[in-house]
């Protein structure tokens, strides 16, 4: 130790660090460190591949890295240009069209020309023959053939070998198409799919002046490149072609991958928590073994400053090496995560990127000291008088010191961690929250436990007097078990709530096919035809197009927003409808609905309005629309504005007005309802008795959302598990820093005569109310947190859950008293002998 | 009567060894003794003569490289970690020169500590213990003070409580290594004349405690019916 205080240097240094190394309490810290590094770095590398991995299944539905899509045909150019800068492209063009039999039957389809390279990512799966499975492939139909949708093919009640007309053109149907990889684009394509090779449109003699056709080039290939591409074509952008980036995707799917890096994100972060925690009870049983030698160090003359040098010193470079073990193991563990995790991710995960590897490191170093600091510091203030007289202590904890500390490390991690500063603040002020209130509760339920000291002999008197001893030592073991706990809840609650959240949104029975295009006057029969096929009878919703031409009397234009997405709404037409009453599935958040004014007055010239749009457009209630339908201008102020869910695949509508508004205004009805399987040659039939109404078939789209759900559930659930083992190296660390104490006293109630199962009952009697009152507590906060979460991030509505308190309290109790119980059996092997050492 | 016969305790050859960094390290080499049933033996010698070793083997808390103790009657050799403790409980006490008082608990519930683990006291009713207990306070000028944690009392205060838990249960064989080492003259003095009471109490002519001191305290030894001098591991 000397060395360190002379001029050793470097080598001396190493050295005293190596000694500290070999102290039980400073291995605990870097084992602590270890797990935590290796939780965070596992997390880390895995979520990165399972970020990159949910980035391609949302090129996969966007068909590409990137898409232009508009009225023109691509240039041959920004072909040549993509080939140049080493990226891949494929075309496409769709537009409606009508398709013959042979027979003269005729349907409307939504056809689509592919070029020999798409798709550019996945499969599409097509069934080659009627009694196969359907198979993948990465290509689409060869010229002079075509594949049809299932709902087309039972339509006209064609088979695979039939052929069709389109155009000028005879088509072989060579398979019917099961899904299509980038079909999450084309949600509002209002008829089946009809697929065709590129080269065939060209000669089919579909494409007039006047067509409809939409043309799209996807483009995939290295970031950089890309980048570059896109700035390339920007300047060559005719008006009506845009650009289409993942965030453009599919509305559904991005709610998804939002969702689930949300929790990916927050379940890491509840690693870094625990990390924390291990780090604080590492240090501080790693302080109060330092407090002698460094009494002895200042009575000899270091200052307070020089030993807290030291000591910074030591845990510093312990973090770097714990640091690069964890990373080692973190990176070695989600390798085993990929490899179980392979069968549900669709192909390979990319492999992890750098990023990780730089926050492991920071998350070690910073985890070490915005936790280990405070309990540092005392060991620098410790009285030189300790080496005469051993009962001064070392100063108490600064409660301010090291909560600001923790808070403000945390909070980093946290921001760095969840990339979403409003999930940051929620989680970190739940956990500040949660912190002030575990302490205090936690002391008042240990207070409450006292009587039962009188009652239930030695052991229990014992187990209980431990955890109320001393404020230290057992208050850092209930918080921090509790966080434990607290975590798994949280996460347990917020895990089941979201998928619950999920899964209602897109429920069973959500609609399956929209039925559009139904006429005027037919919407009654329509409705009856369905509902005496046995099906429920669907609702009828009045559809009117309508373009956005003022907002508070001032005319709007495309050009007028910045934003993409607000321009297109303002160039197309909105769907607008009509209804007495708030649809069902909205929520009606501001203003009232028609007829239910403050005065309860009707207003005729008032409409209803999602929220999503009221904050794209920057409106308020009381500011007035103008759209022009039927070439006339139609006019109202805006009444209230309404939540709508649009993960739930029923018939949404961004604009409402009362029928007295729109209701004489030439409209098609809509209606969405849930087909059960098998009654497809049902539904043909309606389709061939109201011949005008297209039916939409949505549950492939369903069913792609619902693929891309499950995998990001299972990868949540498996970072969980990370969380979990985070959560029980805090137990197990706060375990170890009482070994020494429990070593003595066991050593002392051996020597007093106390057999293994006095110690074994005490022990348990000890980690078991713990437990209890850890998993009561953290069953509280939960419950706060999730509601809290649930509320303000999630937005869905929280109930409570009474497992969760079950769950908390038996698993706290039973899961503690167990891991208590592995931790510190060994002391059951403690020979009395060692009373006769004296305490430390 | 055979002196074995009513010796408490009995030592035979004992020897005890451990391995060093320069080698094997004879701590105890050939120690034989006798101690009969309220005889107050000193055991003297200066530190690391290895008086300490001496009385973890003698109270069983270790078992020695070679030889026997014979603790009550019984071979120590021959029972398990468990059956000593359950030997030692309530039978045997301790005062140590560290206290060795558990910081969890109260004074009044370090004190019933060794009632609870002896055996011979599960069918009594927790009332009757805890008045032995607090009675055994009392003797050491405790009572106030019952409810006072270890950290709460001074270091006399300490080791009065370490005392009352020794004498709570008249243990056949108490045990006290350095036991003023830590304290005051005054203090030390009234410490020793209630361990002394103990071996001496009229009262209780057929339950003498027999009381094993380890001191390096001349005058402190010179109390005792016996001295045993221990130098190089060995009886002088």
């Amino acid at each position: 130790m000397t060395g360190l205080f002379g001029r050793g240097g470097m080598r001396t240094w190493v050295r005293g660090v190596w000694r500290e190394w070999r102290s039980a309490e400073l291995r605990v810290l870097a084992t602590a460190l270890v797990v935590a590094v290796a939780a965070v770095a596992a997390v880390g590398f895995f979520t990165d591949r399972v970020d990159r991995g949910m980035a391609q299944q949302a090129t996969l539905l966007l068909g590409g890295d990137m898409a232009v899509v508009g009225n023109d045909p691509i240039p041959e150019e920004w072909l040549a240009e993509a080939e140049r800068q080493g990226l891949q492209t494929a075309r496409t063009a769709a537009l409606p069209s009508v398709l013959f039999t042979p027979d003269d039957d005729s349907r409307l389809s939504a056809l689509r020309a592919v070029d020999r390279d798409w798709p550019l990512l996945g499969e599409a799966l097509v069934r080659s023959t009627a009694d196969r499975d359907p198979e993948p492939y990465t290509r689409g139909p060869e010229p002079g053939t075509a594949w049809l949708e299932g709902a087309l093919l039972q339509a006209l009640e064609l088979e695979v070998g039939d052929t069709v007309e389109v155009g000028e053109l005879e088509l072989e149907i060579a398979g019917e198409i099961v899904r299509e990889p980038d079909r999450g684009s084309y949600l509002l394509d209002i008829a089946p799919r009809l697929m065709l090779a590129f080269d065939d449109l060209e000669i089919s003699g579909l494409i007039a002046p006047g067509s409809r056709v939409r043309y799209e080039l996807f483009v995939t290939g290295p970031a950089t490149q890309l980048e570059r591409y896109r700035d390339w074509i920007e300047e060559r952008l005719e008006p009506g072609q845009r650009l289409r980036g993942l965030d453009d995707a599919s509305p559904e799917l991005q709610v998804a991958i939002e969702r689930a890096e949300r929790f990916l994100g927050l379940a890491s972060l509840m690693a870094v928590l625990l990390a924390g925690a291990a780090i604080a009870v590492a240090a501080h049983h790693f302080a109060q073994r330092r407090a002698d030698p460094a009494a002895v160090m200042r009575a000899l003359g270091a200052s307070g400053r020089r030993i807290l040098r030291l000591y910074f010193g030591h845990v510093l470079l312990i973090a770097l090496v714990a640091s690069s073990v964890g990373l080692i193991i973190g990176f070695g563990a989600q390798f085993v995560l990929s490899a179980l995790l392979g069968e549900w991710l669709a192909g390979d995960l990319p492999p992890p990127g750098a990023r990780p590897v730089a926050a492991g490191f920071g998350v070690g170093l910073i985890t070490a000291i915005g936790f280990a600091l405070p309990a540092l510091l005392r060991i620098g203030r410790v009285p030189p008088l300790r080496v005469l007289r051993r009962d001064l202590g070392l100063p108490p904890a600064s409660v301010w010191l090291s909560g600001l500390l923790a808070l403000l490390t945390f909070g980093a991690l946290l921001y760095w961690q969840a990339a979403d500063p409003q999930l940051a603040a929620w989680v970190l002020l739940g956990t500040a929250g949660a912190l002030l209130v575990l302490g205090a509760l936690g002391l008042l339920m240990v207070l409450a436990l006292r009587p039962l000291r009188d009652h239930g002999g030695m052991a229990l008197r014992f187990g209980l007097a431990n955890l109320s001893r001393r404020g230290g030592l057992s208050a850092v073991q209930l918080v921090a078990f509790s966080i434990g706990i607290l975590a798994l809840l949280l996460l347990a609650i917020v895990r089941v709530d979201l998928l619950s959240a999920w899964d209602a949104s897109i429920p069973e029975d959500a609609p399956n096919q929209f039925f559009v295009n139904i006429q005027p006057g037919q919407e009654e029969a329509f409705a009856d035809r369905i509902e005496a096929s046995g099906l429920e009878r669907p609702q009828m919703d009045p559809m009117i197009r309508g373009r956005l031409i003022a907002i508070n009397d001032q005319p709007v234009q495309p050009d007028d927003f910045d934003d993409d997405q607000t321009r297109r709404l303002v160039d197309r037409e909105f769907n607008l409808s009509y209804a007495e009453e708030p649809p069902a599935h909205n929520r009606v958040i501001e203003g009232h609905w028609f007829h239910h004014g403050p005065t309860g007055e009707a207003a005729d010239d008032v409409w209803s309005v999602e929220a999503g749009l009221m904050e794209r457009f920057g409106l308020e209630t009381g500011d007035s629309l103008t759209f022009r339908v039927g070439g006339q201008p139609v006019r109202g102020v805006i009444a209230n504005v309404r939540e709508v869910d649009w993960d739930s695949f029923r018939v949404n509508f961004f604009v409402i007005g009362p029928p007295a508004l729109l209701g004489d205004q030439p409209r098609t009805y809509i209606t969405a309802l849930h087909v059960p399987e098998g009654m497809g040659a049902e539904q043909n039939r309606w389709l061939r008795e109201f011949p005008a109404v297209s039916a939409i078939d949505v549950s492939a789209i369903i069913e792609q959302v619902r693929d891309v759900m499950d995998q990001a559930t299972r990868a949540v659930e498996y970072v969980f598990l990370f969380t979990l083992l985070a959560g029980l190296t805090v137990l197990l660390a706060a375990v170890q820093a009482t070994r020494d104490v429990r070593r003595r006293e066991t050593a002392l109630l051996r020597a007093l005569g106390a057999r293994r199962h006095h110690i074994r009952r005490a022990l348990l009697a000890e980690f078991g109310s713990l437990g209890f009152l850890a998993g009561l507590l953290a069953a509280i906060i939960a419950t706060a947190v999730g509601a809290l979460l649930a509320w303000q991030v999630f937005e869905f509505d929280y109930r409570i859950n009474p497992m969760t308190f079950v769950f908390g309290i038996v698993g706290g109790t039973l899961g503690i008293a167990l891991a208590g119980w592995l931790g510190t059996r060994s002391v059951l092997r403690q020979a009395p002998l060692g009373v006769l050492r004296g305490p430390e | 009567m055979d002196a074995s016969s009513s010796s408490v305790l009995e030592a035979r050859d004992l020897q005890q060894r451990i391995a060093g960094p320069s080698g094997v390290l004879d701590i105890l080499r050939g120690i034989s003794l006798s101690v009969q049933a309220g005889e107050t033996v000193a055991i003297l010698g200066a530190s690391g003569s290895g008086k300490s070793t001496l009385l973890g083997l003698l109270a069983g808390l270790d078992a020695p490289s070679a030889g026997e103790v014979r603790l009550l009657g019984q071979t120590i050799s021959e029972l398990d970690e468990d059956g000593r403790a359950a030997l030692r409980a309530g039978r045997v006490g301790f005062v140590f020169q560290s206290f060795q008082l558990l910081p969890a608990l109260t004074a009044f519930e370090n004190v019933l500590l060794p009632l609870e683990l002896n055996p011979e006291h599960e069918g009594r009713s927790q009332v009757e213990i805890s008045a032995w207990a607090r009675d055994a306070l009392k003797r050491v000028g405790l009572s106030e003070r019952e409810a006072h944690y270890p950290h709460q009392l001074s270091g006399g205060e300490q080791q009065r409580v370490a005392i009352a838990r020794a004498i709570v249960d008249r243990p056949a064989v108490l045990f006290a290594d350095e036991p003023t080492g830590n304290l005051d003259g005054q203090t030390g003095g009234r410490i020793i004349d209630l361990l002394f009471s103990l071996a001496r109490d009229p009262d209780h002519e057929d339950r003498r405690t027999a009381l094993i001191l380890v001191t390096h305290d001349a005058d402190l030894a010179q109390q005792c019916d016996r001295i045993l001098h221990i130098q190089d591991g060995m009886l002088a």
